[in-house]
């Protein structure tokens, strides 16, 4: 705030280091030790470098079915994705408007938040014992885990909307446009980059989700269920390599949300405002 | 036309609604049902009966656990708040340049996305008998044995709890405060307040509904908590959760469902409290 950096600065800049190195060490010794030689332990020091216990995760008898696990975990993300971003990006222009019931659906988002996730898979999993049915991960685990992500997409889409400029559409409106043409073509585009915000809570809570899978997903486990199977029975740095390869899969994601976000904000400064470049 | 646009905004809302009633509502509502329901070895029966809950609350073990579970959230809604005030401060008031502050954000965050038992595992080779702290202590010299509490162990557990939500108290905090007007804080230096005057008396104040925001996920999570519990205590600590699914891998249903319907009580009587000091709806 002032010209100079004063001893509050440093200190302060010393802790955040700090923080930083507390969340990410831990990682940073996994993937480290993940390529661990044949002979090598769960601690330190390395013997030798190898990527034997990447190869030994995706042979099937050695740790249960990583490779199976991993595919539902990716397509339930996926198609958790899809829907929270259609719904939020829904339920956000319903709620510019005041209709009858719009505190209580509000009010059970809020609850979808707070209601601590085991709850949430115990009642469901209760729910389909009780009425005789088989939980399975693409219905009642899909179920569970959208009511862990819509209500982050709900929240962003209204964080969204209260700094969206309604006279875009009534723009779009006057020169017009139907309604659909302008979602479509004005709404859409504008808020693209917080849609694939939104896009990337949909996948990563999904795809790490493990209490609201827990008593949801049936006889084939999702990933984080495996992981967490393999972490009471396996004791070599094979579980290690599970652990680098499922982080890399999160940080793909990642960047790929922010690399398209990028580009949509690149587009835009191209393709922007053609204001004052009429002859 | 008006009636039109009205019924476009039930369908818009309509999915969103449905999974909510079908995942959320239906659910805990089979949750109290079954509270009250009878049971064998073999099956549930419909039946209703107080019998659950009186078991529930007359054993010792559930106020134990009630108190661990208690405990654990008020340690770790203490240290993420300390930690997550102090990390927001310093990037909202000492980072100056945006995109600076951008991207530092962006690094507290990325770990949110990444998997969490994963990050679990993660401080085995930390903390463990040879891990890397117990080394680096003995080669310092400042122990002669490893220290043996490190890993499996409540210090574990809430270590791995700051470790892993610390960030729910960061962002709505550090929200808070770029919200806030800078010109308030020079207002402050000129009406002679030092630093600290300037921190307590206007920023704390003002940061309120984001340490409120924060507290609820903290608390929440916490106490609704297992994984981090069994994996770190390796065994030694309770939660209410374990509580619930060592009832449920017993098939006593109807047990687990009352100790559910207590923990859900307990959890919505802490968040209204807490709601009490914020509106979250303006927070957007």
């Amino acid at each position: 705030m002032n010209g100079r950096r004063g001893p509050a600065y440093w200190l302060l800049a010393g802790f955040f280091a700090l923080f930083v190195l507390f969340l990410y060490g831990p990682t940073l010794t996994i993937l480290v030790l993940s390529f661990q030689g044949p002979q090598g332990g769960l601690t330190f020091p390395m013997n030798g470098v190898s990527v034997h216990w990447f190869k030994n995760l995706f042979e099937k008898q050695m740790v249960g079915d990583f490779a199976g696990s991993l595919q539902r975990s990716m397509i339930l993300g996926v198609a958790v994705m899809l829907v929270t971003v259609a719904a939020s990006f829904a339920a956000g222009l319903a709620f510019r408007s005041r209709f009858t019931g719009s505190a209580f659906i509000f009010y059970l988002a809020v609850a979808s938040l707070i209601v601590p996730s085991i709850l949430i898979s115990l009642g469901i999993g209760l729910l389909f014992r009780v009425l005789g049915w088989d939980a399975a991960w693409y219905s009642s685990a899909f179920g569970a885990h959208l009511t862990w992500t819509l209500p982050f997409g709900l929240l962003i889409m209204f964080a969204v909307f209260n700094r969206f400029d309604r006279r875009y559409e009534e723009a779009a409106r006057d020169l017009g446009a139907t309604s659909w043409q302008t979602i479509r073509f004005v709404v859409i585009p504008i808020l693209l980059p917080s849609l694939i915000g939104v896009g990337l809570f949909g996948f990563t809570l999904s795809y790490d989700e493990f209490a609201r899978s827990l008593y949801t997903s049936g006889t084939f486990n999702t990933l984080p269920l495996e992981i967490y199977g393999m972490t009471t029975n396996v004791t070599t740095p094979v579980l290690y390599a599970l652990g680098t390869v499922t982080t890399g899969v999160s940080f793909l994601v990642i960047a790929l949300a922010l690399v398209s976000f990028t580009w949509v904000r690149r587009r835009r400064q191209r393709h922007g405002s053609d204001a004052g470049k009429a002859a | 036309m008006k009636r039109a646009s009205a019924w476009a905004t039930y369908l818009q809302v309509s999915p969103l609604a449905l999974v909510f009633l079908l995942f959320l509502v239906v659910p805990i509502a089979t949750i109290i049902v079954v509270s009250f329901f009878d049971y064998n070895t073999t099956q549930i029966i419909p039946a209703f009966l107080l019998q659950n809950y009186e078991e529930l609350l007359l054993s010792p073990v559930t106020w134990r656990t009630y108190g661990q579970t208690i405990q654990f959230s008020a340690v770790t809604w203490a240290l993420t708040l300390v930690i997550g005030f102090t990390v927001s401060y310093f990037l909202a008031f000492h980072v100056r340049s945006a995109t600076w502050q951008m991207v530092l954000f962006l690094v507290c965050t990325i770990p949110f996305w990444t998997s969490n038992v994963i990050r679990m595992i993660s401080w085995i080779p930390f903390l463990g008998r040879n891990g890397l702290a117990n080394m680096t202590l003995i080669q310092l010299g400042l122990i002669q044995e490893p220290l043996e509490f490190l890993l499996f162990s409540n210090f574990a557990v809430v270590l791995t709890y700051v470790h892993l939500y610390t960030l729910f108290m960061v962002v709505p905090i550090f929200n808070s405060m770029m919200r806030i007007d800078r010109s308030l804080l020079e207002a402050a230096r000129d009406a002679g307040a030092s630093g600290w005057q300037t921190l307590w008396t206007v920023i704390v104040p003002l940061c309120k509904p984001g340490i409120a925001i924060g507290s609820i996920f903290i608390v929440t999570i916490v106490m609704g908590d297992f994984v981090t519990v069994r994996m770190m205590s390796g065994g030694q600590s309770a939660s209410v959760s374990l509580m619930m699914m060592n009832a449920m891998s017993l098939l006593q249903y109807p047990a687990a469902a009352a100790n559910a319907v207590v923990l859900l009580l307990l959890v919505l009587f802490t968040v209204a409290a807490m709601m009490r000091l914020v509106d979250i709806r303006k927070e957007l």
